[in-house]
């Protein structure tokens, strides 16, 4: 539980960032709130030699919501996420997610970016992202790019993310209607035995004008069910268009078998947890 | 009120005595951080040793190659078995009768075993040296499953003693068998069992966790070459054997020896063995002649010091149609793992498993234990009870349940057709125990009331129904337990550890000016010793437990004791403490009935002192007492107040307790949720009841985790699959319920003030009431019995099973 030896560094703007990264390489890992890379540089299964701290860029903290576009810096902790009056009314599904990541200790520090950026398929954000289909702003050396959530997650840990670059923020529109997160845990501080991310409009007449639906851990990256989404708006939200959404975003999970049980109990839960956020967002709508 | 009255009643407020809820004086170095834990010790030229582990579960060792981690700049040494073997502490003798390597010898057994002890002038160093031992290993087959131990292909762990028919519990029938211990009379009970009307038959198997304490565990040992003195400073629930343990190894004199355990940081069983750590840190400092630290991380904590449980208990029980309960029978084969490292009496190797009669007037029994050996870490610790009693419990309140479905009788009223009734007491019980006091029946009625537990069987029904009607997806459990436990361990004559007789010692000095110090042969690890045993010491010597300091644990100062775990602190330590006091008591009379100038006979005792029988006047306070025998010459009297005693219990205590857990489950996702939890304890004369509830408490969260998924898991490779508090469950305050807490008071007719010992109670009635909670909300359903731990997916594939997913 000691890490190997590395150097420090807390550069004080993203061009600094960005040039530290490119001049230290491979060996360079940008660290935000720590929460996922120290645990792994603790099990010396990272054995980064240069952390680039985030830190201190004071601009990466902002939220901020401008017209129909909310913009979070990548280093808005999630407790910043939980505190945003701003965002709790653009957005109150980010609120929601946030809440049901970690314990307050962790979310003290643990930021969106890290979140987002470290593709683990048990980190709650990406799937959220995916659903309120966010753009990732990149900076690398070459400058900056966008790239959507819902095309980011490449597998386990591999993201459309070039080492060279860095996350600074995350954009998407405003919500409207019902939403749900939700997920079904073994205990506070536990990744997702499943869960998911639900977002569904009604219009005058009831009927469903848009949804989007998004999976945590139950595949090697977060899952957008765009299947799933569109049947409920071509068939309005009913018992029989649910179970029919619900079997298809089945369709796409592929979870594996861990401590949080076997394959065949985790596709039932992901069965029960997905109908309850649809429900449960049709309601609010 | 009159005036006088008034000061008696102040006067005895002013004790803090027995009975109040005296604020624990610990907390406040507790809450700031200022507690003095062994990682917390500093020393110059401090070094630090870190351990090389096995990741296989059974491999033999080819080579150790130490080069690259000598050339690392400030790595001071790394030793294997090869350079303890010279010195013969390559292994060690366990608790049990057994031996334990204390480095890898030709081999290992477990995953996580230490193989080799790096030590450096700093933690990064050493950690990063443990990296750079290659070790090369040659795998063998590895055994998991204690059922296959005795198969013909399953390979032979213990090498070293495969030969030895003869273990330290008498026959070993196969090189991976430990022991048999039979209790009870085998034939009356199988009798029993054939002829009987009825008979319930089940496996309980009680899975293998882990006490986890928050602190883990540590030593710091320095050898000081010059005056020849060794001090230890550790994780040591039993501080005086550990003394007399690393004397008798090392050849040290024992005078030259020093432990001292400072604050600890929890223990729960899981620091009463000696581990390798601790004699790789003395040998390390003897080498070196500089202190050496070592703290394991709580990775190593989980995978490789002292587990708890792993008890497979085969049981039938047999009954009249009616219910009353004619014989008991069990069979337990007991996972130990590499080594047999148990902490019991030696004369027990399964503990005090043979409690498992639990609360019930059963006239027949039989307990046979196997011990057996596979690839997993040594231990089998009692974690938060005494010896194996959680085990015991939990397989009666388990077997109970089970006869209850059989009869189709309620639960409840079975169990109150067979406790052992209050005028049975003391009651010997078929498998050789003299239970010293009860009252079950008004507990059980009384908790049975609290809940309104006829009420809540009709609720339940109706849940049944609404469930069976598609309205609701969830079902609620009840959950009973009356539980007996078996503490305060113990009597000389059947009670040892390492031949140490489980006596223990308290010893009273009282100042001049009438305060004083009371030190103890235990150990407090967070129950709050020096709050209590000063309030036993306060009521019997009249002096405020604001005014008594406690120490414990430092072996120069304090008299010699067994430590503390198993309950036995109040049950013993503190029997010894009334005893020194009362002792105390019996010189300051004579010095009062000097000074008042009457006879000793014409004194009588009031709350803080003596008072001439008669003329309520004339008295001398305990405080004046004290002051005279420092400053006065008493005829015939040594001068100073001083007394020790040394306490062997006559009996064991037998706490009792009526728990009461309702539960609700979501049939879909397995999620659990407690509604209401009612304890009632009955721990005899209560000396401080805030802080019995805050062990009942904590007891019970323990209990909670363990019954709905704290495990150590292995697959089948002997890898540790929870080997992280990602995995291994910890509750925090989410996950913990609220709870009632209540009692009724039964004291001990043998123990000086009748106390009987709570700390354990909890977790040995908790985790039957959880887990008695899940089975019986599937009980409508045709279930019988389900294993623990239960978490989600156990309870989905529980419901799954009975086809309620369809
Ligand atoms: C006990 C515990 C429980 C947890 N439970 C949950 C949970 O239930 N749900 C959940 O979602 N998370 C959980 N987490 C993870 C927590 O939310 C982390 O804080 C988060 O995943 C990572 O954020 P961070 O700021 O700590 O990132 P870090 O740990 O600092 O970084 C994570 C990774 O992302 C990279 N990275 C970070 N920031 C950037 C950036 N701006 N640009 C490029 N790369 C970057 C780092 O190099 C690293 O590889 C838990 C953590 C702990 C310790």
């Amino acid at each position: 539980m000691i890490p190997g030896r590395f150097e420090y560094h807390q550069p004080d703007s993203v061009p600094a960032a960005v040039g530290l990264l490119s001049d230290l390489g491979d060996e360079a890992r940008v660290i935000a709130g720590g929460h996922s890379l120290i645990p792994m540089m603790k099990l010396r299964l990272a054995m980064p030699e240069h952390l680039i701290d985030l830190r201190a860029i004071d601009s990466l903290k902002q939220i901020s919501v401008a017209g129909s576009t909310v913009t979070i810096g990548a280093m808005a902790t999630q407790s910043d996420l939980i505190d945003s009056t701003e965002l709790a009314t653009a957005a109150p599904i980010v609120r929601e997610t946030a809440l049901q990541i970690a314990d307050p200790q962790v979310r003290y520090v643990g930021t969106i970016g890290g979140n987002v950026a470290n593709g683990d398929p048990g980190n709650d954000m990406p799937a959220l992202m995916q659903c309120l289909n966010a753009s990732f702003h990149l900076h690398g050396p070459d400058g900056e790019r966008q790239v959507p959530a819902r095309e980011f997650y490449e597998a386990a840990y591999f993201t459309a993310r070039d080492d060279l670059e860095i996350l600074t923020g995350i954009s998407f529109p405003a919500c409207e209607g019902g939403y749900a997160y939700e997920k079904q845990k073994r205990k506070i501080g536990d990744y997702a035995t499943a869960a998911a991310a639900v977002l569904l409009s009604k219009a005058a007449d009831s009927s469903c004008s848009q949804a989007a639906i998004a999976l945590t851990n139950l595949a090697d990256t977060p899952l957008y069910c765009q299947e799933a989404s569109d049947h409920l708006v071509q068939s309005g939200v009913t018992d029989a268009s649910i179970d029919a959404a619900v079997q298809s975003a089945l369709g796409q999970i592929e979870p594996v078998d861990d401590n949080r049980g076997p394959v065949e109990f985790k596709k039932h839960a992901a069965k029960v947890i997905l109908k309850r956020a649809i429900e449960n967002a049709w309601a609010r709508a | 009120m009159s005036a006088a009255e008034e000061t008696m009643q102040e006067r005895q407020a002013a004790l803090k005595g027995l009975g109040t809820s005296r604020k624990r004086v610990e907390d406040a170095r507790f809450t700031q951080g200022k507690g003095n834990y062994v990682d917390d010790i500093k020393m110059p030229n401090m070094l630090f040793g870190d351990f090389v582990r096995s990741q296989h579960a059974h491999a033999r060792v080819v080579s150790i190659d130490k080069t690259a981690a000598l050339e690392l700049p400030g790595v001071v040494a790394v030793l294997t078995a090869e350079d303890l073997e010279p010195l013969s502490l390559h292994w060690m003798p366990t608790l049990a009768g057994d031996k334990q390597m204390v480095l890898a010898d030709g081999k290992v057994l477990f995953q996580g075993q230490e193989v080799a002890f790096v030590v450096a002038e700093d933690r990064y160093i050493a950690a990063d040296a443990v990296d750079l031992v290659k070790v090369e290993y040659e795998e063998l087959p590895v055994l998991v499953d204690p059922f296959k131990a005795e198969l013909p292909d399953a390979p032979v762990l213990r090498e070293d003693i495969a030969d030895q028919k003869e273990g330290a519990h008498g026959p070993r029938r196969h090189p991976n068998h430990i022991f048999t211990w039979e209790q009870g009379d085998k034939a009356a009970a199988e009798a029993v069992i054939e002829e009987a009307p009825v008979v319930a038959e089940e496996m309980v198997y009680y899975h293998r966790t882990h006490p986890c304490p928050m602190e883990t565990c540590g030593a710091v040992a320095s050898m000081d070459k010059v005056n020849g003195k060794l001090t230890l400073w550790g994780t040591f629930q039993a501080p005086h054997v550990v003394r007399t343990v690393a004397s008798l190894l090392s050849g040290i004199a024992e005078h030259n020896i020093r432990v001292v355990s400072p604050d600890i940081g929890g223990g729960f069983g899981n620091k009463v063995g000696v581990y390798p750590g601790y004699v790789c840190s003395i040998v390390a400092s003897i080498v070196t002649g500089q202190p050496v630290k070592w703290i394991e991380d709580r990775m190593e904590n989980l995978s490789a010091t002292a587990f708890a449980r792993d008890y497979w208990m085969q049981g039938k029980i047999a009954a009249t149609k009616e219910g009353k309960i004619l014989g008991l029978w069990c069979h337990t084969t007991a996972d130990h793992g590499a080594f047999d490292a148990c902490a019991d009496p030696t004369k027990y190797p399964a503990g005090f498993m043979n409690i498992c009669t639990g609360s019930y007037d059963i006239p027949t029994a039989y307990l046979a234990v196997d011990g057996i050996y596979t690839n997993k870490a040594p231990g089998g610790v009692a974690y938060r009870c005494s010896f194996r009693v959680t085990e015991a419990a939990y397989f009666i309140e388990r077997m109970i349940e089970v006869l209850a479905i059989k009869l189709n009788m309620d639960a409840a009223d079975l169990r109150a057709l067979n406790f052992i009734k209050k005028e049975q007491f003391p009651y010997q019980s078929a498998l050789g125990w003299e239970y010293d006091s009860g009252d079950y029946h008004t507990a059980w009625n009384k908790a049975l009331d609290a809940v309104d537990y006829r009420g809540l069987r009709q609720q339940q029904s109706q849940q049944v129904e609404d469930f069976k009607a598609g309205k609701t997806r969830k079902l609620m459990g009840i959950g009973l337990c009356h539980f007996t436990e078996i503490v305060g361990a113990g009597p000389v004559k059947n009670c040892d550890i390492l031949g140490m007789g489980m006596f223990d010692s308290c010893e009273i000095r009282i100042h001049p000016t009438g305060s004083a110090i009371a030190r103890l042969g235990t150990i407090s690890q967070g129950q709050g010793h020096a709050t209590t045993f000063a309030q036993i010491l306060a009521t019997e010597i009249g002096i405020s437990a604001d005014d008594i300091t406690i120490e414990e644990g430092d072996t120069d100062t304090a008299p010699y004791g067994l430590g503390t775990y198993g309950s036995r602190s109040t049950p013993v330590a503190g029997a010894a403490t009334a005893m020194a006091g009362r002792k105390i008591r019996a010189k300051a009379q004579m010095i009062a009935a000097y000074l008042l100038e009457v006879h000793d006979n014409d004194l009588e005792w009031e709350i803080d002192r003596f008072v001439v029988k008669g003329a309520p006047e004339r008295f001398k306070t305990m405080k004046e007492v004290a002051f005279a025998s420092y400053t006065q010459e008493i005829p015939g009297v040594e001068p100073g107040l001083e007394a020790v005693s040394y306490y062997d219990p006559p009996n064991m205590t037998y706490p009792f307790g009526a728990y009461i857990c309702v539960m609700d489950i979501d049939v879909d996702t397995g999620v659990t949720d407690i509604r209401k939890f009612y304890a009632l304890d009955d721990c005899g004369t209560r000396i401080n009841p805030m802080i019995i509830e805050g062990q009942v408490h904590g007891g019970l969260t323990e209990a909670l985790a363990i019954a709905l998924g704290q495990e150590i898991a292995y697959d089948e490779l002997g890898n540790v699959k929870t080997g992280s508090l990602m995995d291994f469950f910890i509750p925090t305050s989410w996950e913990t319920p609220n709870y009632e807490t209540d009692f009724t008071e039964t004291p001990s007719p043998h123990h000086p003030i009748g106390a009987k010992g709570v700390g354990e109670s909890p977790n040995v009635g908790g985790v039957p009431a959880f887990s008695n909670a899940i089975n019986d909300a599937f009980r409508a359903f045709g279930l019988t019995h389900t294993h623990m731990p239960h978490d989600h997916w156990r309870i989905w594939k529980t419901a799954n099973d009975l086809g309620l997913h369809s």
